[in-house]
């Protein structure tokens, strides 16, 4: 099963759960990845505590001449969408961070002057936390587009893993291509949410983004206690399953504070873990009928 | 005019809370925008009336003319984000408008000229009307790209409302990450003011703003929320920030009040003791401003 964790606004608990739910698999025996694919702000290794066996540099492509001088015709600049090539009297000027990597001038150019190189946008890391295989994203600081390394990581993950594995996608905030290159894959998405109205407006955005990409889903409502009844109630009305609510539990938030696990310091948040995992396991069933 | 812009790196460490309760703290009129486009929560906190609403364009998307598409898969062979596809018994190919990213290789191939190309709307822009002054605030389509320019747009009208209402600060409630929305809400702010918590994730996360500030040559403070939630967290945090030579301006316990407040759709200065510390955090706000202002209202 391929497992999306994600939640339309920052800070619900997305990794909270990603980790605790990949701890708590690996201890029950079952074979477990977990992909961090929040590239921007990768905190899953903090909780996890992986032994990093590995490290590649993760390169997008961009454009560059193949010799120093071209024609000038200007069809690179014509074609391209994202203004990141400029056509001088015979040469170029691109512009990295705006580069999509589509190709699109490499076709456009008549004398086929344009090649690609590669360019090093951030780092793939792989991992063993006892038996969690850990898989992370980090984008460099000071580069714009993460979507093309969300992908290499949730593919990394994909790519190494058996049929039977559980894998743990731990998504970024938002509902832009970046959450959607994290979920893409996913067997069933799993939203991250509270009882507030923030909670609640970014959830109708999650689950709004699922149904675009044809996801199954499902909820985790944290911090339960905390707030009114209305992302209940939308839940509810939108027909998306409630796994399990959460109370707030000071002990946990200073348990992950501290970069300790709670589902390994705190039994009752455990306790819930293990409800919450035997709900996924119910619906995951139902769908593999 | 001066302009502050309000970020973390992790989310949910109190940007938007924060950013109101200063709004409402503020002895004059400010311009607010929500720069948070993917999860624009300022408005329920900062209630008013929306006075317009705006579709935001930006970017394009292919359509296949299935009259002219001889089906000879060029477009298909040249897309990098399979938004372009043939099924094996089709006469014409299939444009997948969420993956396409409007790129135009597909119609750089193809021999009958048969894709075209029309503009995405990517958001919708509103302004609203309130209380503490005017407000920007926006909404980007599901699964959309171009997330940087609807920010870039909402802080060109926060900016020109200000002006044009001889409104001297402007308040950006930002975006987490530190990616492509991060830096259209960064480029030359007068203040960044950085909320992170007493957390290792926290911790880490504003690591990561700091050097894009640096990067970007912004000026930065910081704020630790639920500082009392990890003392040896925060005792990192104030000597980051004293290696960096970054003031701390102000540092909020954690107090299950907030929460329950937010739900109420209030800001935090409604807790008495709470407001205290946030009066005294936004005070020194403006004096890194250099703003003397005195009250009106």
């Amino acid at each position: 099963m391929r497992l999306a964790i994600a939640s339309g606004k920052g800070g619900t608990g997305k990794t909270l759960i990603a980790t605790s739910l990949a701890r708590l698999w690996a201890d029950q025996g079952r074979a477990v990845s977990y992909a961090d694919a929040d590239a921007d702000e990768p905190n899953g290794h903090l909780l996890l505590n992986p032994t990093i066996t590995r490290e590649d540099r993760f390169s997008v492509k961009v454009p560059v001449l193949k010799e120093k001088k071209c024609a000038g015709h200007g069809k690179c600049q014509d074609i391209c969408a994202f203004n990141a090539i400029l056509s001088l009297k015979d040469s170029v000027l691109v512009f990295n961070e705006l580069c999509h990597g589509c190709g699109a001038c490499l076709l456009a150019c008549p004398d086929n002057a344009l090649i690609e190189r590669d360019r090093e946008i951030g780092t793939i890391s792989q991992g063993m936390a006892d038996e969690v295989k850990f898989y992370g994203g980090r984008l460099d600081v000071g580069e714009a587009r993460v979507t093309p390394l969300i992908a290499g990581v949730v593919d990394a993950a994909l790519d190494n893993a058996s049929d039977e594995e559980l894998i743990i996608i731990d998504s970024p905030p938002g509902t832009s291509c970046s959450t959607m290159a994290a979920i893409e894959q996913a067997d069933l998405l799993l939203l991250v949410t509270e009882p507030t109205p923030f909670g609640m407006h970014d959830l109708k955005l999650a689950i709004e983004l699922g149904r675009a990409l044809n996801k199954r889903l499902a909820a985790v409502i944290n911090r339960s206690d905390l707030g009114d009844n209305t992302t209940k109630e939308l839940l509810e009305k939108e027909s998306v399953p409630l796994l399990a609510e959460i109370p707030f539990d000071r002990a946990v938030a200073e348990s992950y504070a501290a970069s300790r696990l709670p589902v390994s310091t705190c039994a009752d948040f455990r306790e819930r873990l293990m409800l919450l995992s035997e709900e996924l396991d119910i619906i995951t069933r139902g769908a593999s009928k | 005019m001066k302009e502050i812009v309000v970020l973390s790196g992790k989310g949910g460490t109190g940007k938007t809370s924060l950013t109101a309760s200063f709004a409402l703290l503020a002895e004059q009129k400010v311009s607010l925008g929500d720069c948070d486009v993917e999860a624009a929560n300022l408005a329920l906190l900062i209630t008013g009336n929306d006075t317009s609403e705006e579709s935001f364009v930006a970017g394009q998307t292919a359509f296949v003319n299935s009259e002219a598409c001889t089906a000879c898969g060029a477009c298909v062979e040249v897309c990098r984000y399979a938004a372009i596809i043939l099924p094996a018994d089709a006469n014409a190919a299939i444009v997948d408008d969420i993956p396409c990213e409007g790129c135009r290789a597909c119609s750089v191939v193809c021999p009958t000229d048969a894709i075209s190309f029309s503009d995405v709307r990517v958001g919708t822009i509103f302004q609203r009307k309130t209380a503490v002054g005017p407000m920007i605030h926006a909404e980007l389509g599901i699964a959309q790209d171009n997330s940087g320019k609807l920010v870039a747009r909402v802080r060109k009208d926060t900016r020109s409302r200000a002006e044009a209402r001889g409104i001297e600060l402007a308040i950006l409630d930002g975006p987490p990450g530190i990616g492509c929305p991060v830096h259209a809400a960064i480029t030359g702010v007068s203040l960044v003011v950085a909320v992170t918590e007493a957390s290792s994730s926290g911790l880490h996360d504003l690591e990561r703003l700091l050097e894009l500030c640096g990067h970007f040559n912004a000026k930065a403070v910081i704020i630790i929320n639920k500082y009392d939630l990890c003392v040896e967290v925060t005792e990192k945090i104030e000597r980051l920030a004293e290696e960096l030579n970054i003031r701390i301006v102000g540092k909020i316990p954690f107090d299950e009040n907030i929460p329950r407040a937010l739900a109420r759709r209030e800001a935090p200065i409604v807790i008495p003791l709470i407001r205290e510390t946030i009066q005294q955090t936004w005070n020194d706000i403006k004096q890194e401003l250099g703003i003397a202002w005195t009250p009106i209202f």
